[in-house]
C-alpha cells in the first residue's frame, strides 16, 4: 500500500505522460502547446509534493510547531510557473504568426506546404 | 574592489543592457550600444579567465548569502573558457552583423533582435557560470526563449515553423533538466553543485538519483543535438537571420556540452556517471553515428546553411566522442574541440552572411561563379572549411590530432581510421561548394559583388583567429588540457 500513499507521484507520472504524449501526437500547434503546458504543470506538482510534509506547517517560527514543510520547492517552482508562462507566450505568438503566414495551424499541412516549396533539384 | 565582483557583472551587463537596448532610438544606435557592451563583456570574461589561471577557482557569492545556501557563482577553468567562447563570438559576430541584419530582418524588429540577443547572451553566460543547479534552468530558459525570437526573426515564414519546433524541443529538454535537478534535490537536499557532488556518492545506489541521471543526459542531449535528437537543429540554424545562425552555432550547443561536463563530472562524478552508469557506452555510438550520418547527410544538401547545420551535428559528435574516451587527452580533446568549432562555425556562418548579403539565398546553386565575384568571401570559405576538415595549421587539425591521439591510446586503431575517414567526408561536403563556387560560371552578365568590408573584415578576423590558434595552440591547449585534469580530479 506504499506505493498507493505516493499518489501523488503517479499522479505527477499520468500528467507527464498525457502531456508529452499531446506534444508527439497532435498536428495541431495550440493543442502542442497545451500538451507543452500539461508536462511543465506535472513537473510543478513533482516540486511541490517533493516539498510537503503530511502535517507539516508553512515555515513561521513557533513553539507550538514541529514539523515543517519545505518551502524551497515551492518557491524554485514559482520561477519555473513564470518560464512556463513566458514559453507559452512565446509559443502562442509563433503559432499566431504561422496561421498568418501559412493560414493554417495544422503541422501535416504545413509540411505539405513546405514540401511543395522546395524546388525540385 | 570591483575585481571581487566580476563575476556577477559577467551575466548582470548584457542582462540589465538588454532593456535598455530597446529603449534606445534607432536601429544602428542600439546595434553599437549592444556591441560595446558584448565587448566589455569579453573584457570581464578575459579578466576572469587570467585571474583563474593565476589564483585558481573564483567563488562569488550573489547577495552575500554564502554557499550551499545562497546561489554561488563559480568560476574554474574549464567555465572561465567557455565564458571567454561565448561572449567572443558574439561580439564578433555582432560587429559585423549591422549590415547583414538590416537586410535580412524587417526594419521595425531589429532593435528587438539586438535586445533579444543581448539576453540570449546573458542566458548563455548565466548557465556556464553558475554553480547552483537551478540557476542553470533558469538561465537555460532565459537563452532559450530569446533565442526561439531570434530564430522566428529570420526573413520567411519557415523560420517561425523552424523556431516553433525548436521551441517544443527546448522547451521539453529544459523540463527534463528540471526533473533531474528536483530528483537530485531530493535526494541531496541542495542545489549548490560543489555542494551536490560532495553529497551524491552517498546516495548513488538509490533509484531517485538514477533517474535524475536519466532525465539530465537525455535533456542536456536534447539541448546540445546530439544524433539522434538533433532534429530541431537544421531548420533552426538554415533559417535564422546569418548572424544569428553564426552566434548559436558558436555558442548554445556549446554551452549545452559544457553542461554535460558539468554534470557528469563536477555533480554526479566520473565515477558514478562512467563507471556505475556506464554513460560512455551510449555517448560513444551516438557520437560515432551522429559524425558519420550528420557528414553523409551534409553531403546532400542544396542549402549550404543547412549543409553547415548538419556538419555542426557531426562536429557535436567529435566533442562527444573526445569526452566518452573518459581520459585526460580525450577530454582535452573534447574541450578543445569546443573552442575550434565555435571558431570554426562561426566563421563559416559569417561568409553565409555575405553572401545572403549579396545573393538573398545561400542554394548552393547561388554559389556559382562567385570565386571571381565574392573573391574574399569565397577565400574565407575555403580557409574555413579546411579548418573545418582539420588541414595542419588550422584549429580543426589541432582537435582532431588530440582526438586521435586520445584514440590511439586507448588502443582503438579503427577508430582513429574512422576519425581519418569521416574527415574525408568534411572534405566531399566542403568540395561541392567550392566546386560551385570556382569552376561552375556565373550567370550572364554578373560583376563583381564583394560583400561590404563590416561583415567582411569580422569574417576574416574569425578566420585568422582558426589559423592562429591553430599555429600557436599553447593557450587552448594549456587551458583544455587543465581544465580536463581539474574535471577527472587529477590536480596539476
Amino acid at each position: 500500500m506504499a506505493s498507493l500513499g505516493l499518489y501523488n507521484y503517479w499522479l505527477v507520472i499520468a500528467l507527464m505522460m498525457i502531456g508529452f504524449y499531446i506534444v508527439i501526437t497532435s498536428p495541431n500547434l495550440v493543442k502542442k502547446i497545451i500538451g507543452l503546458n500539461i508536462f511543465q504543470a506535472s513537473v510543478f506538482v513533482l516540486y511541490i509534493t517533493m516539498g510537503k510534509i503530511i502535517g507539516g506547517s508553512a515555515p513561521i517560527l513557533s513553539d507550538q510547531i514541529a514539523v515543517y514543510s519545505n518551502p524551497l520547492p515551492h518557491v524554485l517552482i514559482l520561477t519555473a510557473i513564470v518560464v512556463g508562462v513566458a514559453t507559452t507566450a512565446v509559443g502562442l505568438s509563433l503559432v499566431v504568426r504561422i496561421y498568418a503566414a501559412y493560414g493554417t495551424m495544422e503541422e501535416d499541412e504545413i509540411e505539405k506546404i513546405e514540401a511543395q516549396e522546395e524546388v525540385p533539384t | 574592489m570591483l575585481a571581487v565582483h566580476l563575476p556577477v557583472f559577467q551575466v548582470l551587463l548584457p542582462l540589465l543592457a538588454a532593456p535598455v537596448s530597446m529603449l534606445l532610438p534607432g536601429s544602428r544606435v542600439s546595434w553599437v550600444f549592444s556591441t560595446l557592451v558584448s565587448w566589455g563583456c569579453f573584457a570581464l570574461s578575459v579578466l576572469l579567465l587570467q585571474q583563474v589561471l593565476q589564483e585558481g577557482s573564483i567563488s562569488y557569492a550573489i547577495g552575500g548569502w554564502a554557499a550551499p545556501w545562497g546561489i554561488e557563482y563559480r568560476v574554474d577553468t574549464i567555465n572561465a573558457f567557455v565564458l571567454l567562447i561565448v561572449s567572443g563570438i558574439s561580439s564578433l559576430v555582432l560587429t559585423g552583423a549591422q549590415a547583414s541584419i538590416e537586410r535580412e530582418v524587417a526594419k521595425n524588429r531589429i532593435d528587438l533582435l539586438y535586445t533579444c540577443w543581448l539576453l540570449a547572451l546573458a542566458g548563455l553566460l548565466g548557465i556556464a557560470i553558475t554553480g547552483d543547479a537551478f540557476n542553470v534552468f533558469v538561465f537555460l530558459e532565459i537563452s532559450a526563449l530569446s533565442s526561439y525570437a531570434l530564430i522566428a526573426l529570420g526573413s520567411g515564414r519557415r523560420a517561425l515553423t523552424a523556431s516553433f519546433r525548436y521551441l517544443v524541443v527546448g522547451t521539453i529538454g529544459a523540463t527534463f533538466i528540471v526533473i533531474g535537478i528536483g530528483l537530485i534535490y531530493m535526494a541531496t537536499g541542495t542545489l549548490n553543485m560543489a555542494d551536490m557532488g560532495a553529497r551524491l556518492p552517498a546516495v548513488a545506489e538509490s533509484r531517485t538519483v538514477i533517474a535524475a541521471f536519466a532525465f539530465l543526459i537525455v535533456g542536456i542531449a536534447l539541448k546540445m543535438a546530439l544524433f539522434p535528437l538533433h532534429f530541431w537543429l537544421p531548420d533552426a540554424y538554415s533559417y535564422a537571420p546569418s548572424p544569428v545562425a553564426a552566434f548559436l552555432a558558436g555558442t548554445a550547443t556549446k554551452v549545452a556540452v559544457y553542461l554535460l561536463l558539468r554534470f557528469s563530472f563536477t555533480i554526479f562524478g566520473g565515477d558514478f556517471a562512467f563507471g556505475a552508469m556506464a554513460l560512455e557506452r551510449v555517448l560513444m555510438p551516438l557520437a560515432l553515428l551522429g559524425i558519420f550520418i550528420a557528414s553523409l547527410v551534409a553531403i546532400f544538401q542544396m542549402d549550404v546553411k543547412r549543409l553547415l547545420a548538419y556538419s555542426s551535428i557531426a562536429q557535436i559528435g567529435y566533442m562527444v566522442l573526445g569526452i566518452s574516451l573518459v581520459s585526460v587527452t580525450g577530454l582535452t580533446a573534447g574541450i578543445l574541440h569546443l573552442f575550434n568549432h565555435a571558431l570554426i562555425k562561426s566563421a563559416l556562418f559569417m561568409v553565409m552572411a555575405c553572401v545572403f548579403y549579396r545573393m538573398g539565398a545561400t542554394r548552393l546553386d547561388d554559389f556559382a561563379g562567385l570565386g571571381r565575384r565574392m573573391p574574399w568571401t569565397m577565400a574565407a570559405f575555403v580557409a574555413g572549411g579546411l579548418s573545418l576538415i582539420g588541414i595542419p595549421l588550422t584549429v580543426g587539425f589541432v582537435s582532431k590530432w588530440y582526438l586521435v591521439v586520445a584514440v590511439l591510446e586507448r588502443g582503438w586503431w579503427p577508430l582513429a581510421v574512422f576519425i581519418l575517414f569521416t574527415s574525408l567526408l568534411a572534405v566531399v561536403y566542403v568540395w561541392r561548394v567550392v566546386e560551385v563556387a570556382y569552376l561552375r560560371p556565373a550567370a550572364e552578365g554578373a560583376g563583381r559583388c564583394e560583400a561590404p568590408l563590416s561583415i567582411l573584415l569580422p569574417t576574416w578576423v574569425l578566420i585568422m583567429a582558426n589559423f592562429y590558434f591553430g599555429i600557436d595552440s599553447s593557450l587552448t591547449v594549456g587551458v583544455a588540457s587543465r581544465a580536463a585534469a581539474a574535471l577527472l580530479g587529477i590536480g596539476l
